[in-house]
């Protein structure tokens, strides 16, 4: 099978970092933060260009939504082995509510613009944890999903994906064009090595905003409030099952 | 007046001579060159080169983005796949980890991508150190390889050379040695003993010799090995130095077992022998009979990138110990609200600010266009940090008391690997003299031009040399113009700016009237040489320091207040310091206890024991 495919890159705040609420609990400090490339979007970016090195598909795309710095995430998307960017500027106001509604509508617009055969995704962002862009953008596509991938084999046509769920693992073959999201033990991502950093340079990231896709930014959510988690209580020792049931009555839970 | 004469012959000789009495008067040379050399020559003449040095350096956004692409993948590899702990214990660094640091192209950062390097400026090289740094053995393995290494191919070999040798080196297929110390010749190294002779059919030369403590000795295939040659000049044959392009596949180079160190045990370090090893003349590189100099070029080359080494690996220490100083509670308060904690923490950080701003502005002085010699500059970061680093290693291991003396935590092991740092790549002494001698034989020939100029009776040369030195006589203020109208430092470093342009004034006279005092002899006065050298390394650090704060300031780079902090701390110490220094380089200065330290020394050594009797003797 020949074809393209796109993959979707976040870029986050890096996973070693402590975060920290801002003071008015919008949300969470990001200046000046260490950022980097989703996880889970790392392993997506290595299971297209291990597709691309057994010549089951000819191209990869690296989209990313969000402000400038989101180029550094395509470039290490191409650093890997990517073979051209395209970078959906979204800043300001419209990034703080950016969410996986607006996203998966600007990746399914890009996925019928750019006649792509696969659309590979993280099946998840560390930062938010929806798990909900790879699933919406199939919806939207009506296409097929392979969420939870821990294991791609492309067929003529199909595609089969091992998927790991809560009772094991589950295997599904599914017609393409289909939209995958990656899951840990899908597979482990190369360096981006130094050479292969600064081949990339030549290669071309294009740029456009939502509005040449004709997608709308509006948020239906409204963030309240961000909070710390709340600090870790003491426990309590009981002596016998009594005092426990006694105890666990009083508090309410019983 | 003697001076005059003195002066002159300083100007004519292009060689100051640091001679090695071995019962012999055979005068071996530490070069001093005064070339195109950058900016620290003038602080001898009490000036301030200010356009060499203001504004700070600064790296185009693209390269900052570029860098900054390199930089996370380096993080990564060394935070996940380097175990240092494994490399120590094992003396070695796994076959893995050497192929991991090849692919990600760190064997070959500063060749031209032509030749498959990364092509990369001094800058980034500089900042790559920053993480390499953290783990010894490895950055002493890669600094063997490119730094010296394969360096005298980069900057002094042809054309075909370069096609023929770099681009395995760049990948790391093959690694290079850099083979100049031998057994006896260290700090001599224009003494080596290892012999290059030219065969009957004048195609190849036959080397034979051996050296030691050579880096990468056992695994290197491509060294850069230097020897004597016989040469003719003028009809007279006289031994020099040569440097060649050796193939360990030429076959006769043996390499011993690995030496047993205190640190930097990974990397493996050996004696070479060379059995008639035939090297084509193809190989030579540069002239016959330029190798000395080739050698000087490659080290003075390579020593600007241990500030930021030693910053980094300061930067990670304090992040280290200040985890435990927060957390570790004794007298019911956490050690960081101990003052003498406090102390620690705020040298850490100074030491790496400083060694940062050092490293970063030589390095921006190296990348200009024209290739300045920052030699001296490159010396003075080499000495300054391998001191400080040692230093800060230390004190982040007493932050952790006993835990931090056992193997259970890593500071014994940076303790042990910084150990080396101001012995190799030019021991801090022999640095120090370089230092002092080259500024002081630049300022002699100025001063020798201008005595000339004054003795034709050129009024006002006259005129102005005496104004000169009535008005800091009659204590008028110093201005050098740091400060004021056409200001290159920053308002808020004012205080500072002016502790820097005084020290630097009185350090000018300093320098011309110790050239006057001691005349040629001034080179066997080791302990003069050394305060010389100490404030002018003061100096240069101020000057670092200032420049990198007031672009901070002046852009509004975040945290910038704590920068304005260190800098004017650091600079009212070394200001002080520095008073300290050239007090007792005055005339018949009471505070120089220079002659006794001497004579003390004298009666050890000859003895070759302490000698005093012992406190509980009796006579009688």
């Amino acid at each position: 099978m020949s074809g393209r495919v796109l993959v979707g890159v976040k870029r986050v705040i890096d996973y070693a970092v402590k975060i920290r609420v801002k003071p008015d609990h919008t949300g969470v400090v990001t200046d000046g933060v260490k950022h980097s490339m989703n996880p889970f979007c790392e392993i997506a970016v290595e299971e297209a260009v291990k597709l691309k090195e057994k010549k089951l598909i000819q191209e990869v795309v690296a989209v990313s939504c969000g402000p400038q710095q989101s180029q550094e995430t395509i470039r290490t998307a191409l650093a890997m082995g990517a073979d051209r960017g395209i970078h959906v500027e979204v800043s300001g106001k419209d990034y703080d509510s950016l969410g996986p509604l607006q996203v998966s509508k600007i990746l399914a617009a890009l996925a019928k613009k750019e006649e792509a055969q696969l659309v590979i995704l993280g099946k998840q962002a560390i930062d938010d944890d929806c798990n909900q862009t790879g699933q919406m953008t199939a919806a939207l596509l009506d296409w097929p999903q392979g969420t939870f991938a821990s294991e791609v084999s492309l067929e003529a046509g199909k595609v089969k994906v091992v998927r790991e769920i809560d009772g094991g693992l589950e295997t599904i073959k599914i017609n393409t064009p289909a939209v995958l999201t990656a899951d840990l033990r899908l597979n482990t991502p190369r360096y981006a090595t130094l050479p292969n950093i600064m081949k990339a340079k030549k290669k071309k990231i294009a740029n456009m905003k939502p509005a040449d896709l004709g997608v709308d930014l509006t948020s239906r959510l409204e963030v309240l409030r961000v909070d710390e988690p709340p600090q870790r209580q003491a426990g309590m020792k009981v002596e016998t099952v009594e005092d426990l049931v006694g105890k666990l009555k009083e508090a309410g839970k019983v | 007046m003697n001076m005059t004469r003195f002066l002159v012959s300083l100007g004519k000789r292009t060689l100051l001579c640091y001679a090695r009495h071995v019962g012999v008067s055979q005068r071996r040379c530490i070069k001093t060159h005064s070339r195109n050399l950058a900016y620290a020559k003038d602080l001898f003449l009490g000036q301030v080169n200010k356009t060499e040095v203001f504004p700070y350096p600064e790296i185009r956004n693209e390269e900052l983005e570029e860098i900054k692409q390199f930089v996370a993948p380096v993080e990564k590899f060394f935070s996940e796949e380097v175990d240092s702990a494994k490399i120590d214990q094992e003396a070695k660094i796994s076959p893995e980890t050497l192929n991991g640091l090849k692919e990600l192209g760190l064997f070959g950062i500063m060749i031209p991508e032509e030749y498959g390097g990364l092509g990369l400026t001094h800058t980034m090289y500089a900042r790559l150190n920053e993480i390499i740094a953290l783990d010894g053995s490895i950055a002493v393995t890669l600094a063997a390889h490119q730094a010296i290494g394969l360096k005298g191919i980069l900057i002094a070999g042809n054309e075909a050379q370069k096609k023929k040798y770099l681009p395995k080196l760049a990948s790391g297929e093959h690694i290079a040695a850099f083979c100049l110390t031998e057994a006896g010749s260290g700090s001599d190294a224009a003494s080596i003993q290892t012999r290059a002779t030219l065969s009957e059919d004048g195609k190849h030369y036959l080397l034979n010799g051996s050296k030691i403590w050579i880096s990468n000795g056992g695994m290197a295939d491509i060294m850069t090995v230097f020897a004597r040659t016989e040469v003719e000049v003028d009809g007279v044959k006289k031994d020099k130095i040569s440097a060649f392009i050796v193939e360990r596949a030429f076959g006769g180079v043996t390499s011993g077992k690995p030496e047993d160190k205190l640190g930097i045990r990974g990397s493996y370090t050996c004696e070479l022998s060379f059995d008639n090893v035939p090297v084509p003349v193809e190989n030579v590189i540069g002239e016959v009979g330029g190798g000395f100099k080739i050698a000087m070029s490659i080290l003075n080359s390579g020593r600007f990138s241990m500030g930021s080494s030693c910053a980094g690996m300061i930067k990670k220490l304090i992040e280290l110990t200040s985890e435990y100083a927060a957390t570790r509670k004794q007298f019911n308060k956490s050690l960081s609200e101990f003052g003498l904690i406090q102390e620690k923490f705020a040298l850490m950080a100074i030491n790496a600010y400083v060694m940062e701003s050092m490293a970063y502005l030589t390095a921006g002085m190296m990348d200009r266009p024209g290739v300045p010699d920052c030699s001296l500059e490159a010396a003075m970061v080499k000495v300054f940090s391998s001191e400080g680093g040692w230093i800060c290693c230390s004190e982040a291991l007493q932050v952790l008391g006993g835990l931090g003396y056992t193997k259970n935590y890593p500071f014994e092991r940076y303790v042990r690997d910084c150990r080396i740092l101001p012995i190799f790549e030019g021991t801090n002494e022999i640095l120090r003299i370089y230092v002092a001698l080259t500024g002081m034989q630049y300022a002699g020939k100025v001063l020798s031009g201008k005595i000339k100029e004054m003795k034709k009776g050129n009024i006002s040369m006259i005129l102005g040399t005496m104004s000169k030195k009535l008005k800091t006589s009659l204590g008028a203020s110093v201005d050098l113009g740091l400060t004021g109208k056409d200001w290159v430092v920053h308002r808020s470093l004012t205080e500072s700016a002016k502790k820097f342009e005084l020290n630097v004034n009185i350090f000018g006279s300093t320098v011309e009237s110790l050239l006057y005092r001691y005349g040629k002899s001034i080179v066997d006065e080791q302990l003069i040489l050394k305060k010389v050298a100490d404030v002018v390394i003061n100096l240069y650090a101020m000057t670092a320091v200032l420049s990198r704060a007031s672009r901070s300031i002046s852009i509004g780079l975040r945290n910038h207040d704590q920068e304005v902090l260190l800098t004017n701390t650091f600079c009212n110490e070394a200001f002080f310091k520095n008073n300290y220094l050239i007090v007792q380089l005055q005339k018949h200065s009471p505070e120089n206890n220079d002659a006794n330290i001497k004579k003390i020394a004298k009666a050890v050594l000859e003895s070759r024991e302490y000698i005093c009797s012992h406190p509980l003797e009796r006579t009688f």
